[in-house]
């Protein structure tokens, strides 16, 4: 159990998608103009994250890695399928994606008009992707490890967009100049954001 | 125009043969390589392909290999997109897409491992991240999908090459002042260490990364009036 929530922690403070890692920028500075807009797209974020991180996790350790196929025989006992994770993580994301938006649609459709268009992107989300790739870096040792830490790592990047909707909300009111309007200074604001969030380093619960 | 019109009504042919002797680096043609270098820049202006472009730029090295590797994926993804276009069921394109990018970037990942191991190993599961890179799926969905093959190749090089000035630059900046070397050499002379000269550790931080882009963004900007948004 207390593995379990130093990896949730860890997953959500230390490791943070964008401030450590800077995954899913885009989507991060594309949707982050109001905050009501960012908290839809990071709830379907975490959604996504904590379904196919667990998914991949099977896929990787019955399927791709060395030696996974062993429960097939002995004769596949050396296959290694690791080369082809890309795609097949890529395919359990998409369809992921579109199973999710059929369910949402069919039993939640308050939840799927705010969603609205946000979640088919999250198929080319680089957080989700980055989710499965570090989870195979990680090399967890049960599916509940890797769901916590899909879970862990939604809820650390549905913080970060929400941060970063409510100080740009507040900023459209002050005197930026000119050329750092917009953009420019957003990703300011993320460094020194993510500076803060260094000082989460070391903890060890 | 009206005239233009009338002509092309006439002689068909005349058009059409003008229309194959466009020379491969026409004018338009040339704008698509050079655009995304300054006015169009996928990272400074499209706010494309960020996630990876900030995360591997502490040395130049992985910088360089990386946007080589973008620059490939990108043109050998577009032209495939643009053959296959006609093909292609629009409700199904998304995945398509990412198919195709997929297969490519396996392609470079194994390329990789096998020649520059050292390298895959530090830009890691960055590399698998092309697939989600939104600037590849961007330049396929805004550009690929509707031009020729020729155009879309020339597109997917000028967006890439775009993307690796911007990469480049900023490691550039990072190893030089957060180690005091370029491509691994020493370029800062020991003479300046034993005046006092330190490095600067914070430049090799991941948020070193975002404020150097958004200085970047503020140079580009304030030569470049026309980009300036308005909040």
């Amino acid at each position: 159990m207390e593995a379990y929530l130093n990896l949730f922690v860890k997953s959500i403070f230390i490791e943070n998608m964008i401030f450590a890692y800077f995954l899913g920028m885009c989507s991060y500075l594309a949707v982050s103009k109001t905050v009501k807009t960012a908290v839809g797209l990071g709830l379907a974020v975490i959604f996504v994250l904590a379904i196919t991180v667990p998914i991949n996790f099977l896929l990787d350790s019955y399927l791709l890695r060395p030696g996974a196929l062993s429960w097939m025989g002995e004769a596949y006992a050396d296959i290694d399928l690791s080369f082809l994770s890309f795609i097949m993580f890529i395919a359990v994301i998409a369809s992921m994606v579109q199973l999710v938006e059929m369910v949402v649609e069919r039993f939640a459709p308050a939840l799927y008009g705010a969603l609205g268009i946000f979640l088919p992107l999250i198929a080319v989300n680089c957080a989700i992707l980055g989710g499965s790739l570090f989870m195979q870096q990680k090399d967890f040792s049960g599916v509940t490890e890797s769901a916590v830490y899909g879970l862990g790592s939604g809820i650390g990047w549905l913080l970060a967009i929400l941060a970063i909707a409510a100080i740009r909300e507040k900023i459209t009111y002050s005197n930026v100049p000119a050329p750092l309007r917009g953009l420019g200074i957003t990703f300011i604001i993320t460094g020194l954001m993510a500076l803060g969030f260094m000082s989460f380093m070391g903890i060890k619960l | 125009m009206e005239e233009k019109k009338k002509k092309t009504a006439t002689t068909p042919t005349v058009l059409f043969v003008n229309k194959e002797k466009e020379p491969l680096l026409s004018k338009k043609n040339r704008k698509l390589l050079s655009d995304p270098m300054n006015d169009n820049n996928p990272i400074t202006v499209q706010v494309l392909g960020i996630c990876s472009a900030l995360a591997i730029t502490v040395q130049l090295k992985p910088a360089i290999v990386m946007g080589v590797s973008v620059m490939v994926v990108m043109a050998a993804s577009n032209v495939l997109i643009s053959l296959l276009r006609n093909l292609i069921p629009n409700r199904i394109r998304i995945i398509v897409q990412l198919v195709v990018v997929a297969a490519m970037v396996i392609l470079v990942d194994q390329i990789l491992r096998a020649y520059a191991y050292d390298v895959s190993k530090q830009l890691s599961i960055f590399i698998g991240l092309i697939i989600t890179n939104c600037i590849v799926m961007g330049r396929l969905e805004a550009f690929a999908l509707g031009h020729g093959v020729w155009k879309s190749f020339l597109d997917g090089i000028g967006n890439a090459a775009g993307y690796a000035v911007i990469l480049i630059i900023v490691a550039f900046f990072r190893e030089l002042f957060g180690s005091g070397k370029l491509l691994g050499y020493q370029v800062i002379p020991d003479a300046l260490y034993e005046m006092g000269y330190v490095n600067n550790g914070l430049m090799l931080l991941s948020p070193m990364a975002l404020i150097t882009v958004g200085v970047l963004i503020w140079i580009q900007r304030s030569r470049n009036r026309k980009l300036i948004e308005k909040h």
